[in-house]
């Protein structure tokens, strides 16, 4: 079996079929990375894998998960103005979190580098929105990149760091899932390690570090500065690719990964324009793209989700004089969703139709496809929470949901959680919720990473501000839903055991006063425990805890003598009710046309957490 | 050589994963120009999981244009009639192994269970070869995968990838006894 934490630290060089998110490690490695942090997001958590592959004692950098995005980007700071080049990665939504800080950055003199990695989702694959983060290069005056492939997810990290640290401010790498995610062959140089050197270097006459008053104003001014700086490496740079296809009519100016769905496209095509495909999203490398501009008669700007492109170089080409007609976003459906193959066709088929005909419409197919929304694994401690806790509320009753794999309970049959916003979002919505709400109970749910992420702050306002509320922490004892990363309450972290922060104990000292507990198997007491909590008039936490079963079940299985368990229905006693297969919903139990229940050996893991909800007792112990 | 392109579908935990690193690097091994990426939504498990690959020497995105897959690879019933729908070209190829985990809609009575003969049917209209692989003695659900890819090995479903490929690939990936178990189930097929 190839083994990749070997193949990260090879000191040769080689060629593998790697991730983008795989490749992105490697090039730290080469380039001597020394301080590396995150917080969990899709789709870069692939990242911290590949990091993790490598045994800690052989790893050439630092590496945390930390408790949030704003955090692990201030660590990652810390770290580069005390010399060490440092590297912070998260989803976009991430730089939300961060962005106080993060907007900052490019004001420092950041003396050892220091590149943020985004993973934007355009087409929302698994975020509350497809934001586009280019939009805070602008904002903070900060460079960015944009890769299209794993190849040069690679070259352009090296870059990156290389333009960081001469220039000593921050780089963006712009990340999207599809070019995370993509698999290809990447050849790698060779890597010389370097004697590691650990020498404090944080100097205030590097500084001032303190952007106060005037301060703030200068730093503004030397950040656009350098901004300019880097507009020359851009124009210069072979990271920006041009591709003559000798249409002096017609050409496209595109980047990452809609250049790919664009050269799909060409493929079938008769005539293709010319391509200015671009490394350098901010700034944008002016003379390059003018000269392009300028030698053809129409350009069109093809660029996923935002028009940023197109406003800069409208802009641009209105100074310039040029006399080019300059194509943006069309219709609405060009500012949304990934630009795919099939998206790229209808956009050009939209722009040029002499050029590019409209794809066929699909065709009714007489075939019918069955939806299969995401849902709780088998044994979820979730599933047993959402079922008990159904039983306390009435239709009138409020339920606010929050980020984790309990947002799933959204869905039917459970239906818990009218709203969400994003993470540890809850409190503060259920509090604003309950204002003037005489007749109507606020639950809110939250999980226990998300408790430690961003929950505090709305958890310590309603005790602040009295706001009479419930909350639900649905504690499963690990981040899920990103693939099991630690939190404070684990008792481990990214590099070994570390001391627990139990949740309760920080509900204590955050003065909360009325705090219940169970497990949520326990659905009778988790019933009863809701119930004491809402008919409670200041505000309280029902601690709904049970570890992540996919973990468990995955650490069991792992252990010698696993003997795999599981229930079965006794077709005497089965009274056809169909509470376990509708309303407690486990995928286990699968429907018979005839209306008998059975159990899908595929899927059930013996845990046993249905036994409780037949109201025939047909469903037998896990054997 | 022209492009060839391979969409693989299953439910969350079946193991595509496994499936689709094996056929990648398979093809890779035999020569190819390939390209590959994973797509999964919100959860992990329980929900659609997608896996492309795309083998030629003119592939730019890992992505397959809807449609334009010459092969697809199913490892659940009704993923197979949704691997159809979204991919299949006409006059294409489906493999699918023939479990069930079935949607909520058909575990709260909102729909019927898609049926093998649906699946037969759909391919005879549109003119796509089926092939149907189940196991039923399989000792672990999680070498699903590896009967799948036996079939598609034993029927040359990826054309110029061979059985050297296919075992290089696996040596990559898997080790000891998971490696010999599937090794042995690939080459017995079903």
């Amino acid at each position: 079996m190839k083994h990749m934490g070997t193949m990260l630290m090879r000191k040769g060089p080689f060629e593998e079929i790697v991730m983008g998110n795989t490749a992105l490690v490697r090039a730290m490695v080469e380039v001597g990375t020394r301080v590396v942090t995150s917080y969990p997001g899709s789709p870069t958590p692939e990242i911290a894998t590949a990091i993790q592959s490598i045994p800690q004692e052989d790893r050439s950098f630092y590496f945390e998960f930390s408790i949030n995005e704003k955090v692990a980007t201030e660590v990652a700071f810390g770290a580069a103005i005390n010399g060490h080049l440092s590297t912070v990665f998260f989803k976009s939504v991430g730089l939300n979190v961060a962005s106080d800080t993060f907007v900052q950055l490019s004001l420092m003199n950041i003396i050892g580098g220091m590149v943020v990695v985004l993973g934007d989702d355009p087409g929302a694959n698994s975020s509350q929105n497809e934001q586009d983060n280019r939009h805070f290069a602008h904002m903070s005056y900060t460079p960015m990149l944009e890769p299209s492939n794993p190849t040069e997810v690679y070259a352009f990290y090296k870059e990156a760091a290389r333009l960081s640290r001469e220039y000593r401010m921050p780089v963006i790498l712009r990340l999207t899932t599809h070019v995370c995610h993509a698999k290809e062959k990447v050849a790698f140089s060779a890597f010389t390690p370097m004697p590691q050197d650990d020498t404090s270097r944080f100097d205030v006459a590097n500084g001032p570090y303190i952007p106060l008053t005037t301060e703030a104003l200068i730093k503004k001014r030397k950040a656009i500065r350098k901004l300019a700086e880097i507009e020359t490496v851009a124009d210069d740079s072979a990271l920006n690719l041009l591709i003559d296809n000798q249409n002096r009519n017609r050409g496209i100016v595109t980047m990452g990964l809609p250049y790919l769905s664009l050269m799909d496209v060409l493929e079938k095509a008769s005539r293709k324009p010319d391509i200015l495909k671009l490394g350098f999203v901010h700034p944008i490398p002016r003379k390059r793209i003018e000269a392009f501009v300028r030698s053809h008669d129409e350009v069109k700007i093809l660029e996923e989700l935002d028009n940023v492109l197109e406003k800069d170089i409208k802009s641009l080409a209105y100074d310039a004089g040029l006399k080019t007609r300059i194509l943006g976003k069309g219709d609405l459906g060009a500012w949304i969703g990934e630009y795919t193959s099939d998206k790229v066709q209808d956009v050009l088929a939209d722009t040029w139709p002499d050029m590019f005909p409209a794809r066929n419409p699909e065709p009714e197919l007489p075939e019918m496809v069955l939806g299969r929304p995401p849902q709780m694994c088998p044994g979820c401690g979730h599933r047993s929470a959402f079922h008990a806790i159904k039983k306390v509320l009435s239709s009138q009753d409020i339920t606010v949901a929050d980020i984790g794999c309990h947002t799933l309970g959204y869905l039917p049959p459970y239906e818990m959680g009218q709203v969400m916003m994003c993470m540890g979002a809850s409190p503060g919505i259920g509090s604003g919720l309950s204002l003037f709400n005489r007749s109507r109970k606020v639950v809110v749910f939250l999980g226990d990473s998300t408790f430690f992420h961003a929950g505090l702050p709305g958890i310590l306002n309603s005790v602040f501000n009295q706001h009479p509320i419930t909350l639900i922490l649905m504690e499963n004892g690990t981040t899920a839903m990103t693939g099991h990363q630690d939190h404070a309450a684990v008792g481990e972290n990214f590099n070994g055991p570390t001391n627990k922060v139990p949740v309760r104990q920080v509900l204590e000292g955050l003065g909360v006063k009325h705090i219940y507990e169970v497990d949520t198997y326990q659905q009778s007491i988790l019933t009863e425990r809701v119930k004491t909590a809402v008919s409670n008039p200041e505000f309280s936490v029902v601690i709904a805890r049970h570890p992540c079963m996919l973990k468990f079940t995955r650490n069991a299985r792992r252990k010698s003598g696993y003997q795999a368990k599981q229930v079965h229905i006794d077709q005497e006693l089965c009274n056809q009710v169909h509470v376990c297969v509708a309303s407690f919903g486990c995928p286990t139990f699968t429907r018979h046309k005839d209306g008998t229940v059975t159990i899908n050996r595929d899927l059930c893991i013996g845990d046993g957490s249905c036994l409780q909800t037949c109201p025939t007792k047909a469903i037998e112990k896990p054997r | 050589m022209k492009s060839f392109n391979v969409y693989m579908i299953g439910v969350g935990g079946q193991g595509i994963g496994l499936l689709s690193e094996v056929l990648l690097r398979a093809a890779d091994y035999a020569g190819f120009r390939v390209k590959a990426v994973d797509t999964h939504g919100l959860a992990q498990r329980g929900g659609v999981v997608v896996s492309n690959l795309r083998m030629g020497d003119n592939v730019f995105s890992p992505l397959i244009p809807g449609g334009e897959a010459d092969l697809v690879v199913a490892l659940e019933r009704h993923e197979a009639m949704r691997g159809l729908r979204i991919a299949s070209r006409d006059g294409s190829t489906l493999v699918y192994y023939n479990t069930v985990w079935q949607p909520l809609d058909v575990r709260i009575s909102a729909a019927a269970e898609t049926q093998v003969s649906d699946i037969h049917r759909v391919c005879q209209a549109r003119n796509i070869k089926d092939f149907v692989v189940y196991h039923p003695a399989l000792e672990d659900i999680r070498m699903q995968n590896i009967a799948v890819l036996s079939m598609i090995f034993n029927n040359a479903l990826v054309p110029g990838v061979q059985g050297k490929h296919y075992r290089n690939a696996m040596t990559d990936l898997l080790q000891g006894a998971t490696l010999k178990q599937n090794l042995k189930l690939f080459e017995e097929g079903v």
